[in-house]
């Protein structure tokens, strides 16, 4: 018998309902093996012990009532620091909003109270979501629950170790260029960034608007796809939110023995693609074909313009976006401006850190004057190429096979002085957000160092059902969701 | 056509409202001197006749009705302000 923090959220689920085990002790177990790791794994910025067994306290009452709201009922589920939650910090890991108390919840916050969901604690992640390590966090850096001396991923690095390590039993991240399936794939769980528009971006600190979606980190591909039901919903305060009929996720897992048509994108499988992921990939991919599968061989010929695309677009729209932090209003102000315009200067400069920085200045240049057309314009252009790869490719399969990430985690520090090489370590994921289509990570192995290796299913817009389905399948044979690291 | 081979640091810095120490301006300057350089790969493709996409599934028309609801109270609003009077949020002088 598991720990209980090992649990999953559908056998907690049965066991809250059936009264052996009370959201009160599930809660207390989570909070002790915090209290306990913690040190090791520093996932959380903070954490609130007596909030979350007042929630849990609530669902207790709702199930002795009979008045369970679901299968999230009493389940504790971590936070990505740039969720909004009313009167918690949201600090986006960044010292400009240090003081930020959120005046509001944002929908998939609501979405997880009315649910029942105990919201435990505030988690660590990249500066603005801007990294792909956790490492530009301006508080703390995140340790790799399987190695402490590498990278959980980023930017849901808190999200993904938390998950990993059982001090939550499932967490919300976000993701832009990969900021929760790479996480989870270098910390062998299964994360899923759903269709742009499936969940609602409403209280999302918005780092790049057209790229950006909220998605679920669980150890098992049934406790994300219910743990998706209770916050995929359309949103009327959200103007990007897709009116579209919710399937039923936990069902669709059914389908797992469809006789998929799988596509295999050469391009993703050329060099800088580490030798022990490709061959757990590649078994993967042959563990699909003599089970009921069709594995056909596709072509996404603007693979290798994906990284420019991404970093020209993300980078002019977070430049947009992070205007809003100068100094007036909420957010960290300097004491040492000169003037009111100085206010705007200094104020940013003390609250940034580096990568935010740089992003700026980037995403500033390639839409400023005389770099317009160069830059973002065609980057747009190009974006509705690599768009139109996935559509032509989808003509022929129902979905892709691909690593999530080129290699397993590195070294706390490795990528530190070098950027250029940490944004091509997201080859792999950013066309997705690009495309706005659904992906998903799902844990296919281990390297020879114990490091776990993941496997994401691409899919058509809005078929978060069918990915579900294809990840149970993978996951039904290979439960690598029984491994846990040593903390 | 300007030269895209390398960033006006310091006139893109003010743009962005950003101050920067000459440390980060060399720093900045190089890394995403290499990052332009990465860019320019863009060039490679022919994009004639292909329309620019801001957005995977373009909506339109996304209305709401024009109906008075509730908005924060003046002290949700006010509290995360740097620095308050009254109800009203302290700043700089702006005009002389």
């Amino acid at each position: 018998m598991s720990d209980l923090f090992y649990k999953t959220a559908v056998e907690l689920s049965s066991l809250l309902i059936k009264g052996e085990v009370s959201s009160c002790d599930l809660t207390q177990a989570v909070i002790d093996r915090t209290r306990a790791v913690e040190p090791k794994v520093k996932a959380f910025l903070s954490y609130d012990e007596e909030d979350a067994l007042k929630q849990a306290k609530n669902s207790d009452e709702h199930i002795a009532r009979g008045e369970s709201r679901g299968l999230l009922e009493g389940i504790p589920v971590g936070i990505k620091d740039i969720i909004a939650v009313n009167g918690e910090r949201l600090s986006c890991a960044s010292k400009i909003l240090e003081k930020f108390n959120s005046p509001y919840d944002a929908t998939a916050a609501i979405n997880l109270k009315n649910a029942g969901a105990v919201l435990w604690g505030r988690l660590n992640m990249d500066e603005f979501a801007m990294g792909s390590s956790t490492e530009n966090s301006a508080y703390q850096v995140t340790s790799n629950p399987w190695d402490l001396e590498r990278i959980p991923g980023g930017s849901s690095g808190g999200s993904a170790a938390s998950v990993a390590a059982g001090e939550a039993i499932l967490a919300i991240g976000s993701d832009t260029g990969g900021s929760i399936r790479q996480p989870a794939s270098l910390c062998g769980v299964v994360g899923l960034k759903p269709t742009y528009g499936l969940i609602s971006r409403y209280g999302l600190v918005a780092y790049a608007s057209s790229l950006d979606q909220i998605g679920p980190f669980a150890r098992t591909v049934e406790d994300v796809a219910i743990f998706l039901q209770a916050i995929a919903s359309h949103d009327r305060l959200d103007s990007t939110s897709i009116k579209t009929e919710i399937p039923d996720y936990r069902s669709a897992l059914e389908q797992a023995d469809r006789p998929w048509k799988l596509g295999v994108p050469s391009e993703y499988f050329s060099d800088g693609l580490d030798n022990e992921v490709r061959v757990a990939i590649e078994n993967a991919i042959k563990f699909f074909a003599i089970n009921g599968c069709e594995i056909v061989d596709v072509s996404l010929p603007h693979t290798d313009l994906a990284i420019p695309v991404y970093y020209i677009i993300a980078t002019a729209e977070a430049s947009s976006n992070l205007a809003r932090y100068d100094g007036i209003r909420y957010s960290h102000r300097s004491d040492k401006a000169v003037d009111s315009i100085d206010l705007y200067f200094k104020s940013r400069a003390e609250g940034f850190g580096e990568e935010v920085k740089r992003r700026i200045i980037l995403g500033t240049y390639v839409l400023s004057s005389g770099y317009y057309d160069a830059y973002y314009l065609k980057a747009q252009k190009v974006r509705t190429l690599i768009r139109q790869d996935f559509m032509k490719s989808f003509e022929k399969v129902d979905a892709l096979l691909t690593p999530t990430s080129p290699t397993v985690a590195f070294k706390i520090g490795k990528c530190s002085e070098d950027p250029l090489a940490m944004y091509l370590s997201d080859i792999y994921t950013i066309s997705v957000n690009l495309a706005g289509l659904p992906g998903i990570s799902v844990p296919c192995g281990f390297n020879s160092d114990k490091m776990p290796i993941g496997l994401q299913i691409i899919g058509k817009p809005y078929c978060e059902a069918d990915i579900l389905a294809i990840a149970h399948k993978f996951e039904r044979s290979h439960k690598f969701y029984s491994e846990h690291p040593k903390l | 056509m300007a030269d895209t081979s390398s960033i006006d640091i310091v006139y893109v810095a003010n743009l962005a409202r950003l101050d920067l120490t000459e440390d980060e301006k060399k720093k900045f300057s190089v890394q995403l001197g290499e990052v332009l350089k990465y860019f320019e790969r863009i060039n490679e493709v022919d994009v004639t006749d292909v329309e620019p996409m801001a957005h995977a599934f373009p909506i339109y028309n996304i209305w709401d009705e024009d109906k008075a609801e509730e908005g924060f109270t003046v002290e949700e609003a006010l509290k995360n302000a740097p620095a308050r009077r009254d109800d009203q949020i302290v700043v700089p002088k702006v005009v002389e």
